[in-house]
């Protein structure tokens, strides 16, 4: 178990069973019993040593966001839409995997010699773009990517400068990385783990959704990649957070307003336990804090993030002492509850 | 009513933060209701047992949150970064006097620019020197809301911050003391979290089961100049909810509680909100779905530092929910 190799599988929303066989081995051979719910969710409970026990549920979702074929063109080229946000801005010339095969292709438009000066100006949406597999026409096209054949992008995990990831998906593969680590640990909790590698995130939070329905935590924490905006001229009151600066504790987002007590309780143990965090600076996105607060009668819940750069893009640029930073927050967090 | 009124006022409650504004409800109730719990979002629920046989379960609901601000940042200089919690209009928001649950005021300004400004713009003076200064005294994450200015308006109204949803507070802490025995069962839910989407009543709604749901809101006016919609009038009396953007009244319901207000002898108006939405939206779609509407008063002004409503609403409101509780 290795965050490359997370990485390097495909699993776009709705499509998680590559990533779902690979955690079900791994789990399994750290004698795991991983059950696959309705939704599509991993979930496994490591029982904890308390009397009175606490359910917590921690998720973090298997899918990334992706692209799905939507039809082909009579020359043979892919028409396709996003799985979940992604600015297609950010596309352009990019590979692409396409299906289980692993097909190679190519995000293409039209070449700037062939753009006029308007187009230049304008913004490219999905209805320019089209994925070039080398399909001669539309029926080899159709024959190796029907109507529904997901697409994901083809990066290659690679460590840079101090300590830098460079990979797709590092929104969430650093939570599925960091709650397998929490379960793979000998150490006992105190509460009931309930770890739920959830499905749909990127268009919905639908897995997690169906998850907290079925597992009724008392509690839910939230690992997740997020937004850090800390380039650039943005000044440093705007920054949402800044890589290498450690886990993200969020007092809230679009999804939820976390519950004060517990972000208080968070930010105490992360303090008492020497855990770099920072406190998210923006109300901004939305997770599966939002789908746990709110199912059935309601639980307090908390996010903790890694702070990923070009999120949501091909390229995804994230610190490995931040991971690190969750993994310890969690795990500490956990022991506390 | 206007001492209880401005005892809801007074509290410091943005969304997320509701606990002072419960910690005066409790006190007020607990002599009147036979349970009284607080759930994991802070929803504050009081129960009276219906002395009825197989006595029907109906929910009140009146959210105590008040929009708000949040800290999202903070400048060299020792001014915050903020954004809304809840609708926060930016017009109505400039140069206003916020606080703090801790004490700490703010003046909400907006840089010059040319223009509508943006939330990215706003920035709140706390007359610190600098960020260390501001630390001190504020942290990322951090709400404030409107600081509270209760004032009398003419004979019959009365101005403040976070009428929206106060008002309805003090109506239902009004409606438990005084119902006394009744055939069904009440459920007052004091809820979290409306203003960021009925998030409290969600969660409330399943755990309670209610088979009823009547929220209790403000609502908005069109009878100042410029304003024709919604057609509703202050002093007009309570405004029964046909339907806004977050739930469809009930039709059996709506004319139920109609009758109720003739049979009480008060003015009630039909309304028809063409934005916003209540906690009704929320108890609707719980579990199996239940039949909701929303009982408003007029309030001027919403969202925004002085919301004005009038007295003579709120007795409207008081005496047609005692007489379908009676019923």
């Amino acid at each position: 178990m290795d965050l490359k190799t997370m990485t390097e599988i495909n699993a776009p929303a709705g499509y998680e069973q590559p990533l779902r066989r690979y955690l079900l081995e791994q789990l399994k051979a750290i004698g795991m019993e991983p059950v696959i719910d309705r939704m599509g969710n991993v979930v496994v409970v490591k029982e904890g040593t308390g009397e009175n026990r606490k359910r917590v549920m921690v998720s973090a979702h298997m899918d990334e966001v992706g692209f799905i074929v939507t039809g082909a063109t009579e020359e043979g080229f892919l028409k396709v839409q996003s799985l979940g946000g992604v600015d297609p801005r950010v596309i352009i010339s990019k590979r692409v995997q396409v299906g289980d095969d692993k097909l190679p292709g190519v995000i293409g438009a039209a070449p700037i010699h062939l753009q006029s000066a308007a187009d230049r100006k304008r913004v490219l949406g999905y209805g320019d773009v089209y994925v070039d597999i080398g399909a001669a026409d539309k029926k080899e096209a159709e024959a190796k990517a029907p109507k529904g054949t997901p697409v994901c992008f083809d990066t290659p995990y690679v460590e840079y400068g101090e300590g830098y990831i460079c990979a797709k998906a590092l929104d969430d593969r650093v939570g599925c990385y960091n709650i397998f680590r929490l379960l793979a640990r000998e150490e006992q909790f105190p509460c009931d783990l309930v770890a739920v590698f959830s499905s749909e995130e990127e268009v919905g939070c639908r897995g997690a959704k169906g998850a907290a329905f079925a597992q009724a935590p008392d509690i839910g924490i939230a690992l997740e990649g997020t937004t850090c905006n800390d380039l650039g001229d943005v000044p440093d009151p705007l920054k949402v957070c800044v890589t290498g600066e450690g886990v993200a504790v969020s007092f809230g987002d679009n999804s939820s307003l976390v519950n004060r007590n517990l972000f208080r309780h968070t930010l105490k143990i992360a303090q008492e336990q020497g855990v770099r965090h920072q406190v998210k600076g923006s109300v901004s996105g939305g997770n599966e804090g939002g789908v746990m607060q709110r199912s059935r009668q309601g639980i307090p819940t908390i996010v903790l993030s890694v702070p990923c750069r070009y999120i949501h893009s091909p390229s995804t640029v994230c610190k490995a002492s931040d991971v690190e930073d969750q993994f310890e927050l969690a795990r500490a967090l956990l022991m506390s509850l | 009513m206007f001492d209880m009124l401005k005892k809801v006022l007074a509290p410091i409650g943005p969304s997320g933060m509701e606990e002072p504004v419960a910690a005066v409800i409790r006190e007020e109730l607990k002599d009147y209701v036979d349970t009284m719990e607080t759930d994991a979002l802070g929803n504050l629920i009081c129960i009276k047992q219906g002395k009825g046989e197989n006595p029907r379960k109906i929910m009140f609901s009146a959210h105590m949150d008040h929009i708000g601000f949040v800290v999202t940042g903070i400048e060299k200089e020792g001014y915050l970064r903020v954004t809304n919690v809840g609708g926060v209009g930016l017009k109505v928001a400039q140069t206003r006097h916020i606080v703090f649950p801790n004490g700490v005021n703010g003046v909400v300004v907006s840089e010059p620019v040319e223009g509508s400004s943006m939330m990215k713009h706003m920035f709140v003076d706390i007359g610190a020197q600098d960020k260390e200064d501001a630390l001190k005294m504020v942290q990322l994450g951090d709400m404030a809301v409107y600081a509270p200015d209760c004032f009398r308006l003419g004979e019959h109204r009365v101005g403040s911050p976070a009428m929206d949803d106060r008002c309805a507070c003090a109506l239902l802490v009004k409606l438990m003391q005084t119902i006394g025995d009744t055939k069904d069962t009440v459920i007052a839910l004091f809820s979290v979290q409306e203003e960021v989407g009925c998030r409290g009543a969600k969660v409330a709604s399943f755990a309670k089961e209610p088979d009823i749901g009547i929220a209790l809101d403000v609502t908005g006016w069109g009878d100042t100049p410029g304003t024709t919609q919604p057609e509703i009038k202050l002093g007009e009396g309570a405004a029964v909810k046909v339907m806004d953007r977050g739930s469809i009244s009930n039709p059996q319901l709506r004319e139920e509680l109609l009758e109720c207000g003739k049979l009480a002898g008060v003015k009630t108006q039909r309304e028809v909100l063409p934005y916003g939405g209540t906690d009704a939206s929320s108890m609707q779609t719980s579990r199996g779905g239940i039949p909701v509407c929303t009982i408003s008063i007029p309030c001027r002004y919403v969202h925004s530092a002085c919301e004005v409503i009038d007295m003579r609403d709120m007795d409207a409101a008081l005496k047609l929910l005692q007489t379908y509780l009676a019923k």
